[in-house]
């Protein structure tokens, strides 16, 4: 669905991205996992044919983004890093105006909306006016907004950015349903490791370079796979009989047996605890998170942001105002 | 011109038209503006200036008074693609499949609807200024506003394509918005300014406007004195405006 070779974009002396290539297959999630000012958003633009590359191409269903531009828009949906809706109009009205925007038949139109809002859960607040709405109603009328027109590809460009853990969990409800239900393909953009967890591929990037791809498992397993902490009445025993009926590998660490695990730690747990002859006192599993990916690749970790981009809004509200008053 | 273009320009003209109707302040206060220059400014400064240029005071400046309405109206109408830039809806327009030229010729549309409302308010105002006008001389000045607000509301886009936020509002206010209306023969003669002055006056599209604006409200050349031939205004107006929308249109469409 999506080709990219080789593509870098320079702003000036700023390579934003260098020379990244990437395949997303149709019907998948595919992740884009990094830092800000990794080079997500420029990507998504170059793709979204708002932005042209310096060099290398990017294909969109067939269509290169540079020279095809018109048909590559008409197959995609974006919901971009800050709102695009039009506060004073209504949900309806905002719809409706985008399915103008994209040629949208006039026969069905209608359903084609209400079906949106519907999956959204907005249908109840339709002739709302915007300006109304909490931050993740408005982020859920814009992915209700971006599959009006039936894209083949949806943009989402950190599309949980400055919402709270309850609206955050809400968006991904509907955002993991898409694929199946709308039948379009997902590039998303996140610097939540937990959010990149649903995707069945992601790309890690840092200062505009891939550093790494692979589907989280994959990508897991290069920091090492489970491991399985365990409390006994006898840790020097338990260490032993490990070593001696299961043949793994085991140590102790800070009063805790630890076993590294190969592959899935779950179906070890069983194994261990009749192994062990009822001296175990509590089990714990440790998965790698894609945050130690991320920290073993590049020594770092990802930061959150601690100013939303909400924020930057309001503050450019603000000025706005304080010159109108004047 | 293809459907989706047709179908862009109407989103962008229905869309400013709905705002407009709803937000009932943004039209009180852009009304105030023309009233108070009228009123307060024309009723004090009737007194201070001899009535010698033919017709009292505030009769002179009601042409320049609708100029002045279209050019406020006008130019906030198209700068709010500063706005809609820094706030996103742009960007949603900018990522449709529609040319940027269709986006560029709503926007100048919907300016164009807008200010032409607002100064025919202002010029039904006529009576209380002991003007007459017959029906035929108000849809002739309806004319000339829009006319003139197109080639405004062009304008006003092709300031705005060159800004990315809002800081630079006051400086195109103060720039260019105040300087225009000065330097436009609203308040005075164009004749009585100095001569690098006057060069400004024969760039400023609105200078011609208010003149032609001149020849419907005072048919009588005898009591105003008029500063081109009329056919020379309107040539002058129209062919500004495509200039500005040709030039708005293709900043519009160069990506970066």
């Amino acid at each position: 669905m999506i080709e990219v070779k080789n593509l870098t974009k320079k702003f000036g002396a700023v390579t934003a991205v260098d020379g990244i290539s990437f395949e997303v297959e149709k019907g998948s999630i595919f992740g884009f996992l990094g830092p800000n000012g990794a080079g997500k958003t420029t990507t998504i633009n170059i793709l979204c044919t708002l932005l042209s590359p310096s060099s290398g191409s990017a294909l969109i269903d067939g269509h290169d983004c540079v020279k095809d531009s018109s048909e590559v828009r008409k197959k995609i949906g974006i919901v971009f890093q800050d709102n695009t809706l039009d506060k004073e109009l209504t949900a309806y009205e905002n719809l409706l105006f985008h399915s103008y925007l994209y040629s949208v038949p006039k026969k069905g139109r209608k359903k084609r909306i209400e079906d949106a809002l519907h999956f959204v859960d907005l249908i109840g607040r339709k002739d709302d006016p915007v300006k109304k709405f909490s931050g993740g109603m408005k982020r859920r009328l814009e992915v209700a907004r971006s599959i009006v027109h039936q894209p083949k590809i949806l943009f989402l460009d950190e599309p949980t950015l400055g919402l709270d853990p309850q609206s955050r969990t809400n968006l991904w409800e509907f955002i993991s349903k898409l694929p199946e239900e709308q039948d379009v393909t997902i590039f998303m953009t996140t610097h939540y490791m937990e959010e990149a967890e649903i995707c069945g591929r992601i790309a890690i990037i840092d200062n505009g370079k891939i550093i790494a791809q692979g589907s989280p498992e994959e990508l897991k397993k290069m920091v090492g796979g489970d491991v399985i902490y365990l409390k006994t009445r006898d840790n020097a025993r338990a260490l032993q009989d490990i070593q001696n009926l299961l043949h793994l590998e085991a140590g102790e660490l800070n009063g805790e047996v630890c076993i590294p695990v190969s592959g899935n730690g779950d179906a070890c747990i069983p194994k261990l605890i009749s192994a062990l002859n009822d001296s175990v006192i509590s089990v714990r599993l440790q998965r790698p998170a894609l945050n130690d990916v991320f920290l073993k690749l590049t020594g770092k970790d990802i930061r959150p942001e601690t100013v939303s981009g909400n924020n930057e809004i309001k503050d450019s509200i603000r000025s706005y105002r304080r010159k109108f008053d004047k | 011109m293809r459907q989706s273009d047709l179908n862009a320009i109407y989103v962008v003209v229905a869309r400013e038209l709905i705002k407009f109707v709803r937000e009932r302040s943004r039209l009180v206060s852009t009304l105030a503006r023309p009233l108070i220059w009228l009123f307060l400014v024309g009723g004090g400064m009737s007194r201070v200036v001899s009535p010698a240029m033919g017709v009292p005071y505030m009769q002179f400046i009601f042409p320049g008074i609708i100029g002045m309405t279209i050019l406020f109206s006008s130019i906030f109408s198209s700068i709010s693609i500063i706005w809609d830039k820094e706030f996103g809806f742009m960007k949603e327009m900018l990522a449709a499949p529609v040319s940027r030229f269709s986006i560029v010729v709503g926007k100048a549309l919907s300016g164009t609807a807008v200010s032409t409302i607002q100064a025919l308010l202002i010029v039904l105002l006529f009576p209380l200024l002991g003007l007459r006008l017959g029906l035929s001389q108000i849809m002739l000045v309806l004319c000339i506003s829009m006319l003139l607000a197109f080639c405004l509301s062009s304008l006003g886009i092709l300031i705005a394509s060159f800004y990315e936020s809002f800081e630079s509002f006051s400086v195109i206010m103060n720039f260019i918005v105040m300087p225009m209306f000065f330097l436009s023969g609203a308040m005075y003669p164009v004749k009585l300014l100095p001569h690098v002055l006057g060069i400004f006056t024969r760039i400023n599209p609105l200078t011609y406007g208010i003149d032609a604006l001149k020849y419907m409200v005072f048919p009588l050349s005898t009591l105003v004195a008029h500063d081109f031939p009329l056919g020379l205004d309107i040539a002058v107006i129209a062919s500004s405006s495509i200039v500005f929308v040709m030039i708005a249109g293709n900043v519009f469409e160069r990506r970066k």
